[in-house]
């Protein structure tokens, strides 16, 4: 079984498939509300390190976790984010919300976060 | 997480009994009427080339079940191969393919299994995607067409389909009736490289 999520502390990763469509977004969407209603999550990373296709679809995906997340005053922020994918999340305005890596935050300067 | 498949990763609401299967189209009785359209000059069809010499055409026709969206992007990505494309021209193809045929999926037929169809044609260093389902189609193309306009909010649909499909493809024109379905006609040019065709 392909592991998509993984719990540390109150990080909640979530590993992007490689090809976050619609059929794949409603299967991490399903995965990680339950994790958020069952565990205390305060941030949501997500890994997009072997993913090399998105479309709206994960974008809506990406939306919806961030609400659910910034409602219990959380934060989400975006990994390991390739070209392409990086293309698709400025055209959808999901980086005004969303603070974007290319590598690991750890590795970007002015990073506050703390350690993933 | 219970989903222990491989092939389809993780995949849902597919199927172990035969009766929801992936089936072969049997005499084509769900057929688009773009159907007619095989191997005779167009008429009247939106943006169709006028040199049909070198035309190369593929035709696809599948369930609309959101587990075939993969292997359609792929199978129109090998198809595109033959313009020689950079990568970022197949990712852009794949990307506009995809939100049509998930608009299709979602809004088109609204998760019930019917057909859709994808018709490709290449023309000179042209590639030509037509996706038409016969779902319920659009009420009103132009806000549909809107950025962040969306018919389904509550589902965490982004309302950046038509608004992506414009962004990666050259052209992008919609035909839509209520009730009797969609066709969204897609045109992008690739790169000027080499050409299988010409062999």
């Amino acid at each position: 079984m392909e592991e998509y999520f993984d719990i540390t502390g109150t990080n909640l990763t979530i590993f992007v498939p490689r090809e976050l469509d619609h059929h794949n977004a409603e299967i991490i969407k399903e995965g990680a509300d339950k994790l958020l209603r069952t565990h205390n999550i305060r941030r949501i990373i997500f890994d997009f390190g072997k993913t090399s296709f998105m479309d709206s679809s994960g974008i809506g995906m990406i939306m919806g976790r961030y609400k659910n997340i910034r409602f219990t005053g959380g934060t989400a922020i975006a990994i390991r984010v390739n070209e392409r994918i990086s293309r698709i999340l400025t055209l959808s305005g999901v980086y005004k919300v969303i603070d974007i890596y290319e590598g690991l935050p750890q590795q970007s300067p002015g990073y506050k976060g703390g350690a993933i | 997480m219970s989903h222990s498949n491989e092939a389809p990763k993780g995949h849902t609401g597919c199927p172990k009994s035969m009766d929801i299967k992936n089936e072969a189209p049997k005499g084509h009785i769900g057929c688009p009427k773009s159907m007619d359209r095989k191997n005779e000059a167009p008429k009247g069809h939106t943006g169709c080339p006028k040199n049909m010499d070198r035309k190369n055409e593929m035709r696809l026709e599948f369930d609309s079940r959101s587990c075939n969206e993969g292997f359609v992007r792929v199978a129109v990505a090998a198809f595109l191969t033959q313009l020689n494309p950079t990568l970022e021209e197949v990712a852009d193809v794949k990307t506009a393919l995809s939100e049509a045929v998930t608009n299709s999926v979602i809004h088109g037929y609204e998760g019930d299994v019917q057909k859709i169809t994808i018709i490709c044609y290449i023309v000179e260093q042209e590639i030509f995607v037509e996706v038409a389902d016969k779902g319920r189609g659009i009420e009103n193309i132009e806000k549909a067409m809107e950025p962040l306009f969306t018919t389904k909010p509550d589902s965490e649909r982004s309302g950046m389909g038509f608004a992506f499909m414009e962004a990666f493809m050259d052209e992008v024109k919609v035909k839509s009736a209520v009730g009797e379905g969609t066709t969204v006609f897609m045109r992008k040019k690739i790169g000027q490289a080499y050409n299988k065709f010409d062999q």
